[in-house]
């Protein structure tokens, strides 16, 4: 006398993505691609304090790495990984509202942090600047004087108008904040947690994101007080 | 009424084994032709829903609370025993065995007990298999420790919460049979009649507590699993929602009620703190391993404990009973806390309570081993009486918290009413006139488990098969009568609460049929309920409809009951003149107060019948004999 | 003290609810919260209104039946503590406080505070349980289990099933409780044998019965009147990862049934 239920559940009846769980891992695995760029694209970008060639150099070595393919092989990767975190987010956010129709009159938090519960509208600011920072320092829009392969003069012209170093700021610490809990979380979802390294993981996560901000955030604000021109 | 106890032939040792063997059979394919109802989700109900459930009988299971996970063997804290001798300290079946005779103050049946001990070894085997997670040593085998006043650790534990952890081992087989199919679960159902036909148990009426529909359920035997009635008392440690409507109901239809005196007043409570109490909470016993119980010398001391000089103390239960001491068993314990409070030095406000103190223990073994071992039960203390028992010695008092009584069941577990099977603290058990710390959760396990696994398939052998159709008179006659039953209750619409008639009831009780009982204060007590009851059914007031849930219909149709059962309860004490196990007659003491047994007179159980309505009831005797055992004094001085 | 109370009323899972407001007078600050409720009930009985419907058994914190949302905080205030063992005197006199059930789409409202959590129950139905038959167990000491192992399993089984940690959670996602089980069963030798089945199985079902998603916000171990820890939800994912994942093989190779 067996169940017969039990077996069953390990022959994948649903996809395995789409199982809460699932997607949550597909979002953590998305999300540490999507920060280790963010963290090269920062170490890379301060070649900016190095002057025009140094940047400019660092840009060519980028489009001619792998005769150019590995750009693109970048490209595709980041973008299929943001095309999945930003489903699996959208997906759970939209499981997680319909889980409570009724909401609460009142309501405290407790041990949750700014940074978690502000995760997903955080996570829609990031979307929308992505967009805009590809437009504006890839595609050239929104900046008249916009030379191709003229790195570090399209930068400081781009950062010379406060309203895009503003929006770049405000971006900037909204990343800070959706790695604060993301990058503790993601190690949560992928199963890993233990007392002893906890709170080291929580810290780490947390100097992760500032060094971020600070770093990225150095940028316009060196250009805006003329620092680097 | 037939008291036949079918108590196998051959020594203590086999019967059992012999049962077993000769027990009828029901072959394995027709086992699903046969509807088992189980009414209770206890460990006793849990556990034999699941295993007549994996036996191969469709089985409907029924409780009164939200999820079977629920029901009140959940709470029971300090653990469970068994014959394990796994510390190699000297303990065995026998001596298990003997033990819970000799606490039961030689007023149980020797050849269930002796089963019980037996079965005690596999219960946790089973419950290990189960995955139940019993405290262990570092060299990963299982821990155990003394417990109640025994002399062996026998006792397994699972922290503070053994019963818990137990029942959800039991919960989890059942829930796994529901998944199967095999178990038909009925939550939030409250059995309201029991359903006779042709002499034998068949089926049963609940009450959907979500929508208040009346159901009729039709099976091949009815086993009640619906624990104790300690409720009786209003304040007590059992669940608010225990009640003792179900075998209530069976009695009334003819089953022998056994024993109803034998109620168990629990030594280590946390004290009333004022009108408002609803209920009692209990402070495991294994807190006595290393508290030291004791009030001021001097009456009416109200210093706090901490000025109070050594001197100025009373470690009573250490004065009285040197060589058991804070460990003396539950009744001995309640009833000197009594005495000393009705001297006049007791603790706190009004002067209902003893100390429990740590200091000596701390001192000893610091606060961190105290800690370990307490942790949860000194932060339950501190949560609710917002004292730091770290600091001020806890404040406990006796409170109402089993009984030994119940349904009258044959060495099968069955009623006087053929196919009624009645399980756990529901039937009058193995504990003869006091349990024994852990013993509960055993018996209510062995039932399930061990016992009535068998035991029904005999039944159901031998037993023509013939199926009720649920237009059967009997069924609608049932039906009707619940329904009657409840209109009646909705109708009074009077001026005041069940809670006011439940408050009255138990502290009257309390007061003459409690820890300590007279002629003169039952006889009172006799006299009163009667009068309680008829301005119940004259003055009750009920809100809301019967068509929906209602939380105090629900209230009223138990009180309804407790007020029945309570003048029961008072004829039982009265006619048992002598003083046994918790059963404390004053008239019966010997010079320095402890219980005199009449075992020429009482070495009986007392089974009562039911009349009618209106009419007393019989009280008829079933004789205890004792082949193994000699019926000795209980001492434990 | 006297206290307001604002208490959601509904009379049945399809009728609309709000709030009514009513007044404890001069209740003890030693009262149990549900004593006090009581005490309000009584009052409404009195003046022939329906008492306020609200779940509790064991009224000392193990029976998992009681619970309601006390402002803004599943159980109150007070850190490990069910709504029965709270008691007044974490309130202050004359305090407004508002009284919600919980809410979940996978609690539906059966009457004012009571919620329905047979989702829970549905979800143990899954897997959360071992396979031993009852008559067929070794001896208890057969396996030896660490004690770290079975010490952590109990923090696991110390859950009681109340569904605060669903009411807490801003998904209302059921990951504590699942987590809590798998956890408990999966520490123990014997477990083992199911462990992975019984993972992919209950989270099926945990999904299946509309509970949220988790963002590992914590505010399930905060509400938990057991303090049971987030670090078990970590488990169920690394146990439900490997059973979707890699666990299987006979199933994928042998098809229907196995063998
Ligand atoms: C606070 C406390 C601590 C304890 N500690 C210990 C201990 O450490 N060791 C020990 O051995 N024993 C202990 N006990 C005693 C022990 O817990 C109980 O005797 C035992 O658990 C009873 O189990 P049961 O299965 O018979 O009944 P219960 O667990 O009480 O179950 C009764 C079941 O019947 C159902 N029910 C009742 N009435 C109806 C009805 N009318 N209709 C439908 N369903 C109904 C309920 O829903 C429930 O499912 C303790 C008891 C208490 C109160
Ligand atoms: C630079 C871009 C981004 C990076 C580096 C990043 C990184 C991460 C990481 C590491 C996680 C943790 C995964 C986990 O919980 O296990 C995460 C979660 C999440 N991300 Fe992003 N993300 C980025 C962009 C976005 C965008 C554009 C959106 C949305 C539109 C988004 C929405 C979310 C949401 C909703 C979560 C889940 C929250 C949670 O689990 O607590 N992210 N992200
Ligand atoms: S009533 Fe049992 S936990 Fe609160």
């Amino acid at each position: 006398m067996t169940t017969a239920t039990a077996p069953a559940a390990l022959r994948l009846k649903v996809p395995y993505v789409a199982s809460t769980i699932g997607r949550k891992v597909v979002m953590a695995v998305t999300g540490l691609v999507l920060f280790g760029f963010v963290l090269v694209h920062m170490i890379g970008n301060l070649t900016l304090y190095a002057g025009p060639e140094a940047m400019d150099g660092y840009s060519r070595f980028l489009h001619t790495f792998l005769h150019g393919g590995g750009l693109w092989i970048a490209r595709v990767v980041l973008l299929t990984c943001a095309v999945l975190h930003v489903w699996s987010a959208a997906s759970l956010t939209l499981d997680s509202w319909a889980a409570r129709p009724v909401g609460y009159r009142l309501w405290k938090a407790k041990d949750s942090t700014y940074a978690s519960r502000t995760m997903r509208w955080g996570g829609v600011i990031l979307f929308l600047f992505i967009i805009f920072h590809i437009l504006n320092l890839t595609l050239g829009h929104f900046d008249p004087g916009y030379v191709p392969g003229d790195v570090y003069a399209n930068v400081v012209h781009a950062f010379r108008q406060w309203p895009v170093s503003v929006f770049y700021i405000v971006a900037m610490f909204a990343l800070g904040l959706h790695l604060d809990h993301g990058v503790w979380s993601l190690f949560h979802t992928l199963g890993f947690s233990h007392p002893r390294y906890k709170r080291w993981l929580r810290e780490a996560a947390r100097g992760f994101a500032i060094l971020l901000v600070v770093g990225n955030c150095s940028f316009p604000i060196a250009v805006l007080a003329g620092w680097v021109r | 009424m037939n008291l036949d106890a079918r108590i196998p032939q051959g020594p203590l040792e086999q019967k059992w084994a012999r049962h077993r063997a000769e027990l009828k059979l029901v072959n394995p394919a027709n086992k699903r032709k046969y509807t088992v109802l189980m009414v209770g989700s206890g460990l006793a109900g849990a556990g034999g829903a699941a295993s007549m459930a994996e036996l191969g009988y469709e089985v409907k299971c029924f409780c009164y609370q939200d999820s079977p996970r629920r029901a009140h063997s959940i709470a029971a804290q300090g653990g469970i025993n068994a014959a394990k001798n796994y510390p190699n300290d000297g303990d065995s079946v026998y001596r298990l065995f003997y033990d819970t005779v000799k606490g039961g103050d030689f007023r149980s049946r020797e050849a269930n007990v002796y089963r019980l001990a037996e079965v005690s070894v596999n219960i946790i085997d089973q419950c290990v298999a189960l995955g139940v997670p019993f405290a262990r040593e570092y060299g990963g085998l299982l821990a155990n420790r003394s417990f109640g006043g025994a002399q062996v650790s026998r006792t397994f534990y699972a922290r503070g919460q053994t019963g818990q952890q137990l029942l959800l081992g039991a919960y989890q087989a059942l829930e796994r049979q529901v998944a199967r199919g095999k178990v038909e679960m009925f939550p939030r159902h409250e059995m309201q009649e029991l359903i006779v036909v042709d002499g034998r148990a068949r089926g049963i009426v609940v009450r959907d507590l979500v929508t208040g529909e009346l159901e009729a359920h039709l099976g091949d035997a009815v086993c009640l699993a619906t624990g104790g009635y300690g409720n009786v008392f209003f304040l007590s440690t059992n669940a608010k929602g225990c009640n003792t409507t179900a075998i209530w109901r069976a009695y009334k239809h003819g089953a022998g009620f056994a024993n109803p005196a034998f109620t168990q007043i629990h030594p280590t409570c946390i004290p009333v703190t004022g009108e408002h109490q609803s209920k009692l909470t209990l402070m495991s016993e294994s807190l006595r391993n290393d508290g030291r119980i004791w009030v001021p010398k001097k009456q009416g001391d109200t210093r706090p404990p901490a000025e109070i000089p050594e001197d100025e103390r009373d470690y009573y239960l250490e004065r009285m009973y040197p060589s058991f001491g804070n460990l003396a068993p539950r009744d001995i314990s309640s009833r000197a806390a009594k005495r000393v409070c009705d001297e006049g030095r007791g603790v706190g406000p009004g002067g209902q309570g003893v100390y429990l103190d740590f200091a000596e223990a701390i001192g000893r073994l610091g606060e961190d081993a105290i800690r370990e071992k307490y942790g949860n039960l000194f932060e339950m203390y501190e949560r609710i009486t917002a004292e730091n028992p770290y600091k001020v010695p806890m404040r406990i008092y006796p409170a109402s918290h089993y009984t030994m009584g119940g349904l009258w069941v044959d060495y099968n577990l069955m009623s006087t009413i053929p196919g009624l099977f009645v399980l756990g603290e529901a039937n009058f058990s193995d504990h003869g006139a006091n349990r024994l710390g852990a013993s509960a959760l055993m018996q209510g396990l062995a039932d399930g488990y061990f016992v009535i696994p068998y035991t029904i398939g005999d039944y159901l052998a031998r037993t023509p098969r013939h199926s009720v159709s649920g237009d059967h008179p009997a069924v609608r006659a049932a039906v009707d009568a619940v329904r009657a039953r409840i209109a009646r209750l909705m109708g009074i619409k009077g001026k005041r609460t069940p809670t006011s008639f439940y408050r009255e009831l138990g502290s009257l009780l309390w007061e003459r049929c409690g820890m300590s009982r007279n002629r003169a204060g039952l006889e009172e007590a006799l006299a009163r309920i009667p009068v309680l009851r008829e301005a119940f059914w004259r003055d009750l007031t009920v809100a809301g409809e019967a068509g929906e849930l209602n939380q105090s219909l629900e209230l009223a149709g138990r009180v309804a009951d407790f007020l029945e059962l309570g003048e029961l309860m008072v004829r039982d004490a009265l006619a048992r003149e002598e003083s046994c196990g918790c059963h404390f007659r004053e008239e019966y003491q010997t010079e320095d107060g402890e219980a005199r047994r009449d075992d020429a007179r009482f070495a009986h159980v007392a089974v009562w019948e039911y009349t009618g309505e209106g009419r007393a009831p019989l009280r008829h005797e079933e004789p205890l004999t004792y082949e193994s055992v000699h019926l000795a004094t209980r001492s434990y001085k | 003290m006297n206290l307001t109370l604002h208490v959601w009323r509904q009379k049945g899972p399809r009728e609309r609810g709000r709030f009514v407001t009513y007044r404890a007078t001069d209740v003890s600050a030693d009262m149990s919260f549900l004593e006090m409720l009581d005490v309000v009930n009584e009052g409404l009985l009195l003046k022939g209104e329906e008492p306020i419907a609200f779940d509790h058994d064991c009224r000392e914190g193990i029976c998992g039946a009681c619970g309601m949302v006390i402002n803004g905080r599943p159980h109150g205030p007070k850190a490990r503590t069910t709504t029965c063992q709270l008691h007044l005197r974490s309130f202050r006199d004359g305090q407004e406080l508002w009284l919600e059930p919980w809410r979940s789409r996978a609690f539906p409202v059966v009457k004012d505070l009571i919620v329905d959590r047979g989702a829970f129950d549905r979800v143990i139905q899954a897997g959360g349980y071992i396979s031993a038959a009852i008559g067929s167990a070794p001896d208890a000491n057969a396996v030896p289990i660490r004690k770290e192992n079975a010490d952590l399993a109990m923090d696991a089984a110390a859950c009681i099933g109340c569904g605060a940690c669903v009411a807490a959670c801003p998904n209302g996602s059921a990951m504590l409780f699942t987590a809590a089980k798998i956890s408990h069963l999966g520490l123990l030798a014997q477990g083992q044998p199911e462990r992975y089945e019984r993972a992919a199985a209950m989270v099926e079902t945990m999904d299946a019965e509309g509970f949220g998603s988790c963002t590992n916000h914590n505010e399930c171990e905060a509400a938990c009147p057991k303090g049971i820890s987030v670090a078990f939800i970590a488990r169920l994912n690394a146990d439900f990862v490997r059973a979707r994942l890699t666990e299987g093989r006979r199933l994928e190779q042998v098809g229907e049934g196995g063998v």
